[in-house]
């Protein structure tokens, strides 16, 4: 430390020379990086907890779930449960496929290749494993990995000739080409499937046959309904939430409580309470019936279709609307609509142009919100949807949950995940996210 | 001006009433008639019911009772966007979503007038109120005096030849609020529109109007040019409201012709000049101004009433002395002198008499 008694005269001289120094000396710009680390690692630490529970809760699963999607190592690592000791799997064939390009007629020594991978998968009981990521790619392949693998320890050379004996589908190229993609842990297949794509025997992209084309048309499906429900959220909430903002304080926190209702009660019980209303043995179409309005012989079909998701859905969504929506609307000094109807202009001039410009953004953070609700929607279509009425996330919980191809199921949800980035990153650009009013 | 026969009665009111929930009236017995080219304030404390009345005659309200005219047609069924009339809102009501340049087009546009004509008089009206070169920007980028003159001028650029302004200048500091309480009457006379402004400042009503209509209670107290008004106040309520006033309560003793005498509370006889009561008996409070008061009894007229005050406090202000006297009971009766060569400062404590010319004395409602 030099001497702590500067004077001021001489301060401000040398300051252009050398930088700004405190009382005691020290350069002003590390004083005040000092001082303000302080409150700094104090703000961190402050924040810390909620970093790791988002990181832990948020970021790590859903990068979990994006890996997933690209990488499946069913085919080339088996881990034993117990001792969790690893083993990898068909690391001849691997080597064949290296040294043979892809389209190459498996020879003898290609056999040989698998013959040795299968007495691996016989011994540490992969085959099950390994037959199931193949089955992915190519239905009916399970069991001609269990089969074989049963048998490897009898396999003798020739090994093609044994092998096709055991099975002549082992010969089908498509399989060696699904094997060729599977060694690799890394792959876009399952993209490729999540878009109603699959590779041909020579490894081109193309589209799979028409009756198993489903996930294209359930995300079309999913969008359209969405959109439609936005609609009709939007429809429906905007007088709601206009009432709202003009009615006295006290009736209108009245009709709030009635908004928000649906909110203080279960999921599971509105979705239930539409289900009565509106199946065919319903109230709705009781009461029809009743009032002869409707032969009882063709009562409405409201539940279990499309229909029946688009009611239900619309009135669970329709609060996130019409929030945001009264939240811009609160403000708007009704001063305004006067000030146009006294300019000139008609109560319709007056809504287009003064007063509907200035909701824009909370129709806009409100559509945002119900249409990415939506878009992600489970229970109520899994409940009231029928068969025609399911969404993309249906089949996403279809494949985790029954058909356990959760590559498959992380390849649909990134999908959808990015469609969403998508829209919203579209909507950052017409509209501006700065401009969203959620409340 | 003051004095409009029927005939050239631009805007009428005749009985209106107004009432909001049933029960009570916000306006009782509106009657008020304006003529061409008028600037007539409407003065009054809040809740008096001056912006119902706006709002009754730009279309907002519906009158309970009575009929509103413009131009002699009644608009009773006439929506707001075809009154034509100019409104200049407290808050301003610029359209933020909207420029400059697009909240004064509005008007025009509504009324299908083509561009170019459009653009030049939003032109002309920018520079009216001098704020030309602020076309492009939007209402949150102007201060409060700007968009105050930007939400004239849009009331303005159509033309409506009546304009009404409800409190225009409240949000504006002193000095800016007198400025353009100038622009304002200047604008008003030059373009020869005829002006209802609300104001519950009274400097500002008697400075800018023509005439004033002080409300109070839903009911005008009274209409009259603004120096009558001050001068001849025909109530208590308007003697107080405008302007600095001393008030003494008495009983009438005795009227004859233009003078009464009135005996006060404490015992002193006073004259007066009858303005409220008719008769012998009636109780009063007579008004006098504090610059009508005088301590020089060689400044009054020979014979007139003097009354013993006591001094409570001197203030120097500069242009004026002011004295605050405890007389007849009223321990806050005030007399403003003027700083002339060689006044005289009352001493706290001491006693003068006092008195006026029986003119400025008025003898108003109880
Ligand atoms: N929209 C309304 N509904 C009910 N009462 C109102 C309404 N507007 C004004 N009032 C009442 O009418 C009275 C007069 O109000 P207003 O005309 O705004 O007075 P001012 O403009 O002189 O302050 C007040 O008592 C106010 O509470
Ligand atoms: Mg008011």
């Amino acid at each position: 430390m030099t001497d702590a008694t500067f004077s001021p005269d001489e301060d401000v001289a040398k300051a252009p020379a050398k930088g700004l120094t405190t009382a005691d000396g020290r350069p002003l710009k590390q004083a005040l990086a000092r001082a303000q680390s302080h409150a700094r690692w104090r703000a961190f630490f402050l924040v810390a907890p909620l970093l790791a529970f988002i990181l832990l809760t948020f970021v790590v699963p859903i990068g979990q779930m994006l890996h997933r999607s690209v990488y499946n190592d069913g085919f080339t690592l088996h881990e034993d449960i117990g001792s969790g000791t690893q083993t990898p799997l068909m690391t001849n064939l691997k080597t064949w496929f290296k040294d043979n390009p892809a389209g190459t007629d498996p020879d003898e020594a290609a056999f040989a290749a698998l013959a040795a991978d299968l007495l691996v998968l016989r011994e540490v009981k992969a085959a099950g494993q390994a037959g199931t990521r193949i089955n992915y790619e190519l239905s009916g392949s399970r069991s001609m990995f269990t089969k074989a693998a049963r048998r490897a320890k009898k396999l003798e050379p020739p090994y093609k000739e044994a092998i096709l004996d055991l099975d002549e589908d082992w010969g089908d190229p498509m399989l060696w080409r699904v094997m060729r993609d599977a060694t690799s842990a890394y792959t876009a297949n399952f993209y490729l499937a999540a878009m109603d794509r699959t590779k041909d025997v020579d490894g081109n992209v193309v589209s799979v046959n028409e009756n198993r084309q489903v996930y294209v048309k359930l995300f079309t499906r999913t969008l359209m309904l969405s959109l439609l429900i936005t609609f009709l959220c939007f429809l429906l909430a905007y007088p709601i939430a206009h009432l709202l903002a003009t009615l006295p304080l006290a009736k209108s926190n009245l009709l709030m409580i009635l908004v928000l209702l649906p909110f203080w009660t279960s999921l599971l019980v509105r979705t239930t309470s539409w289900m009565v209303l509106l199946q065919s043995q319903g109230v709705v179409n009781d009461a029809l019936v009743s009032m002869g309005l409707l032969g009882d012989e063709n009562r409405l079909q409201m539940m279990y279709n499309q229909l029946g998701t688009i009611i239900a859905m619309t009135h669970i969504l329709l609060p996130f609307m019409v929030l945001p929506l009264y939240s811009v609307m609160r403000p708007i000094n009704p001063s305004y609509v006067r000030a146009a109807r006294s300019l000139g202009a008609t109560s319709w001039t007056a809504f287009r142009r003064i007063y509907f410009p200035q909701t824009v953004p909370g129709i806009g953070a409100g559509a945002l919100l119900v249409f990415i609700l939506a878009v992600g929607y489970y229970i109520t279509p899994a409940l009231v949807g029928g068969a025609d009425g399911q969404l993309i996330s249906n089949l996403i919980a279809f494949h985790m949950q029954k058909s356990l191809n959760w590559s498959l199921a992380a390849a649909l949800a990134a999908l959808l995940l990015g469609g969403i980035l998508l829209l919203y990153w579209l909507y950052d650009r017409l509209v501006g996210i700065d401009n969203l009013k959620l409340g | 001006m003051a004095d409009a026969s029927r005939s050239d009665a631009f805007v009428e009111f005749e009985r209106v009433q107004k009432s909001y929930d049933g029960e009570t009236l916000v306006v009782k017995d509106l009657n008020l008639t304006l003529p061409k080219g008028e600037f007539l304030t409407m003065l009054g404390p809040s809740g008096s019911g001056k912006t119902t009345c706006l709002m009754m005659l730009a279309g907002f309200e519906t009158a309970t009772h009575g009929d509103i005219r413009l131009g002699g047609v009644s608009i009773n069924n006439i929506p707001p966007h075809k009154r034509g009339i100019g409104m200049v809102f407290q808050n301003y009501a610029l359209f933020p979503h909207m420029t400059i340049a697009e909240n004064l087009s509005f008007p025009l546009e509504v009324r299908n007038i083509g561009k170019s004509e459009r653009e030049a008089k939003v032109r002309r009206a920018l520079e009216m109120v001098e704020m030309g070169g602020f076309e492009g920007r939007r209402p949150a980028q102007l201060s409060g005096g700007q968009q105050q003159r930007v939400a004239l001028a849009r009331a303005l650029v159509f033309e409506p030849e009546l304009v009404l302004m409800d409190e225009p200048l409240g949000a504006l500091d002193k000095q800016l609020r007198e400025k353009m309480q100038f622009e304002i009457t200047r604008l008003a006379h030059d373009l020869g529109i005829t002006t209802v402004y609300v104001t519950h400042d009274q400097t500002e009503a008697l400075t800018m109007s023509d005439r004033v209509a002080v409300f109070n209670d839903g009911r005008i107290q009274q209409l009259a040019p603004p120096d009558e008004l001050y001068e001849e106040p025909q109530n208590n309520f308007v003697a107080q409201f405008i302007g600095e006033n001393n008030t003494l309560a008495g009983t009438v003793t005795e009227i004859t012709g233009d003078r009464a005498l009135v005996q006060l509370d404490s015992g002193e006889v006073i004259d007066a000049k009858p303005v409220n009561v008719s008769q012998a008996g009636e109780r009063t409070r007579v008004s006098i101004r504090p610059e009508r008061v005088e301590f020089k009894p060689e400044r009054l007229p020979a014979g007139a009433h003097m009354l013993t005050a006591e001094v409570q406090e001197f203030i120097y202000m500069g242009d004026t002395f002011r004295t605050r006297l405890s007389v007849a009971g009223n321990d806050d009766f005030i007399m403003k002198c003027r700083n002339a060569p060689g006044q005289q400062r009352l001493v706290p404590g001491s006693t003068v008499q006092i008195g006026w010319m029986p003119d400025d004395c008025r003898a108003l409602d109880a």
